[in-house]
């Protein structure tokens, strides 16, 4: 598809929204082009509804502009917008019939009987819902809705469908079989469609292009087989298709460390001893006797997938995941070899693993040995430690002195979980609190885009007292 | 146990129901005693012979129908408004709009009176048909609030929106689709509305002045002199109207239980 200025339909430029102080998008630009199905893919709470409303015209954003075919459209209200949109929870009248339903749009902008007539019954064809006009929309099954739903909105002749996760109420078969149909009413009807989905098969299978979003961010646009394959970052890899994620050092072009062995791959221009994130996909590893391969581990899971075999296999304390049509039975020891193309370097998330905060010392007591310090809007007591009242320290714990309070109790409260990948041996979680990033280890999965109190473990800290460079 | 239950609820029944029932079978009475002495529907005839009754009747219903129309008007916007409203400003108003609720009739008859009172001095004008028949709006909106806001809370709001992207500009939105899903709580509104406006006898008694009769007042009024068996036949009538209402709106909030559950099911 070329990319010349005429061909971008929708376009955001720099959009920042905030509710009650919370950053939902972060100056995210998105050009979207004529004519293509795009994809807004994303854990729940991304951001990825907000920049559909946004596009509808049922959010202003705090700041950014919005681009319809080449026109500003900030605080155009939806109705004098050329999108309409098919709604999660569908929202079809439920005073009206099928036809009524349909027909709404139309009779709203004054178009003749005998047009809408004409116009709904080649809708209802497109949606495989011949005679179903005088049907009440209630006594329709979901996935019937749904076609009326998209129907409704495509009837109108909109330049962009919106679709907010069309699909989420309908059992998999279904899902399935409306998954296809989309694509070829899209197709059929030769309209934009912006469909925002979690659901990561759908996005690939559907779209042309797709944008994965995290925490506001767009952190990658590609077609499917670009972000499958070449994910920017670790969040994109595991997110999208299922990938084993190891912490590597990338000890010069092509070459990389991983598991304490050295690995040839095609990646260049990281530096040298730079760390990084490995990614290989199941399906990339070629079980081979052990003496053939680099990496040697011993089969500790199989589970029959139907295509393939899904193998876990422990390598130096690592969960490594295989799909292989061939089985090989628990307990045997194998070898792992992968082809230089298919191992993924990316720069790391995160790239301080030192975890440094600085707490304020508000009061001390020398025969405890302990003081107390303000970190945030908390304070709390440490003890094994002495140091004047008054001081500013800097303490750094490593990922591993973090975990989540199951009692509740933390240090820091209300942290919020941002990204969860596992690495092999354990969960590394990003973690935002008011001030700072946080980088933690763990054994436990946890919730993403979620709140939890966090505990630190001192023991582990290293302190420094911060002179003269207090307000710096 | 069962059957306690049945013959405790029995009793209660035949205790609420028992002096209406021997006020209807005494409407029939051929006598002006409480002996019975024999059939008749003489009373009736009476009744709509007397052209005080019939007058108040009249005004009874103008009344009603002119307040309860003007207070669903006024309720559903007042509904519309407080939900729009957010965290403690929403409970505040809608606390204020309940009170008018509780508050004995009493209170607000007698605090009605005073103002109207005063502001017919200010302005040169009686107490009357207007005097009650904003007294009557006054205390049947907050039932219309109350009635229709939750219908408000548990719309779907994606419905407004849907309506907006498919052209609507708000009020067509309102008009088109809102409307139809707040309809039965508006409905619900203005019939008890109607009801309470024809029930009311305190607040009408303390604004109507000194010549305009609504039934109730009129019934207060008659037993003052004497005591005729017309006032039996007008109760008996009034009841069975209020019930027919309660009828009404009981059999419509049974068919829409049936219908969400309808829904549900699928």
């Amino acid at each position: 598809m070329k990319q010349t200025k005429n061909d971008i339909i929708v376009s955001l430029k720099d959009i920042f929204v905030e509710f009650d102080g919370e950053v939902i998008l972060n100056h995210i630009n998105l050009d979207i082009r004529d004519k293509e199905f795009v994809t807004i893919l994303g854990p729940s709470g991304c951001g990825k509804t907000t920049t559909l409303r946004i596009i509808g015209g049922f959010l202003e954003p705090k700041t950014g502009e919005v681009y319809f075919d080449g026109e500003k459209i900030n605080g155009l209200p939806p109705h004098k917008r050329n999108v309409n949109t098919v709604f999660q929870k569908y929202s079809l009248f439920p005073h009206l019939n099928v036809f009524d339903n349909i027909a709404f749009g139309m009779r709203i902008k004054k178009v003749p009987k005998d047009e809408i007539k004409k116009r709904v019954k080649e809708m209802l064809a497109i949606v495989d819902l011949k005679g179903y006009e005088k049907r009440s929309v209630s006594k329709l099954s979901g996935g019937q809705q749904q076609r009326v739903a998209i129907a409704r909105a495509l009837v109108c002749d909109p330049k962009v469908l919106l679709l907010d996760e069309p699909l989420g109420a309908l059992d998999l078969k279904l899902r399935k079989i409306m998954q296809s149909e989309l694509k070829q009413i899209q197709q059929k009807t030769n309209t934009t469609f912006i469909y925002v989905t979690h659901d990561q098969e759908e996005a690939l299978t559907m779209s042309d292009t797709v944008v994965v979003m995290n925490n506001g961010i767009i952190e990658q646009i590609g077609s499917p087989t670009d972000v499958y394959n070449e994910p920017v970052n670790a969040f994109v890899a595991d997110f999208i298709g299922e990938a084993n994620i190891l912490n590597g050092v990338m000890i010069d072009d092509c070459r990389v460390r991983v598991l304490e062995e050295e690995l040839e791959c095609v990646d260049k221009g990281f530096g040298q001893n730079t760390p990084v994130d490995v990614v290989i996909r199941p399906e990339d590893i070629e079980v081979v006797k052990p003496e053939e391969a680099k990496l040697v581990g011993e089969v500790v899971d199989v589970v029959f997938k139907g295509v393939h075999y899904e193998m876990t296999v422990m390598c130096k304390g690592c969960e490594w995941i295989i799909h292989s049509t061939e089985c090989s039975p628990v307990g045997t020891t194998i070898g792992m070899k992968v082809i230089p193309f298919n191992i993924q370097i990316m720069n790391k998330m995160f790239l301080d693993e030192k975890n440094t905060f600085y707490a304020d010392v508000i009061s001390s007591d020398k025969t405890e040995n302990s003081i107390t310090v303000r970190v945030e809007d908390s304070e709390f007591e440490i003890e094994g430690h002495y140091y004047e009242e008054g001081t500013k320290l800097a303490i750094s714990i490593p990922p591993s002195g973090l975990s989540i309070a199951g009692d509740g109790v933390g240090h820091l409260d209300d942290v919020y979980i941002e990204s969860v990948i596992f690495k092999g041996e354990h969960n590394e979680i990003i973690l935002e609190s008011d001030s700072q990033k946080w980088l933690m280890q763990s054994d436990v999965d946890e919730q993403v885009a979620t709140y939890v109190p966090v505990k630190f473990d001192f023991a582990k800290a290293e302190f420094r007292v911060m002179e003269g460079e207090n307000e710096a | 146990m069962k059957k306690l239950g049945k013959i405790y609820t029995a009793l209660i029944m035949f205790f609420m129901y028992m002096p209406i029932i021997v006020l209807i079978i005494f409407s029939f009475n051929d006598g002006k005693t409480t002996v019975w002495k024999g059939f008749t529907l003489n009373w009736y005839r009476d009744l709509f012979k007397d052209e005080q009754i019939i007058g108040a009747l009249w005004n009874t219903l103008a009344i009603a129908i002119i307040a309860s129309v003007i207070a669903t008007v006024i309720g559903t916007m007042a509904a519309i408004g407080i939900n729009n409203f957010k965290g403690k400003k929403r409970l505040l108003i809608q606390n204020a709009s309940n009170i008018e609720i509780l508050s004995p009739d009493i209170v607000t008859g007698v605090s009605l009176m005073l103002m109207f009172t005063i502001a017919g001095v200010a302005f040169h004008f009686q107490m009357g048909f207007w005097t009650v028949l904003l007294a009557h709006i006054t205390f049947c909106t907050p039932y219309v609030v109350l009635s229709v806001l939750p219908r408000i809370r548990h719309m779907d709001y994606s419905l407004y929106e849907a309506a907006l992207d498919l052209g609507c500009n708000q009020w067509q939105a309102f008009r088109k689709v809102v409307i139809h899903e707040l309809m039965p709580g508006i409905f619900t509104g203005f019939l008890m509305s109607f009801t309470y406006s024809l029930d009311d006898f305190v607040i009408t008694y303390f604004t109507r002045g000194a010549t305009f009769q609504t039934l109730s007042v009129q019934i207060y009024t008659m037993t003052h002199q004497r005591i005729s068996p017309k006032i039996n036949a007008l109760s008996a009538l009034m009841f069975v109207a209020v019930i027919i209402l309660m009828l009404i709106i009981n059999i419509k909030d049974r068919r829409e239980e049936k219908e969400q559950e309808q829904k549900v099911r699928i």
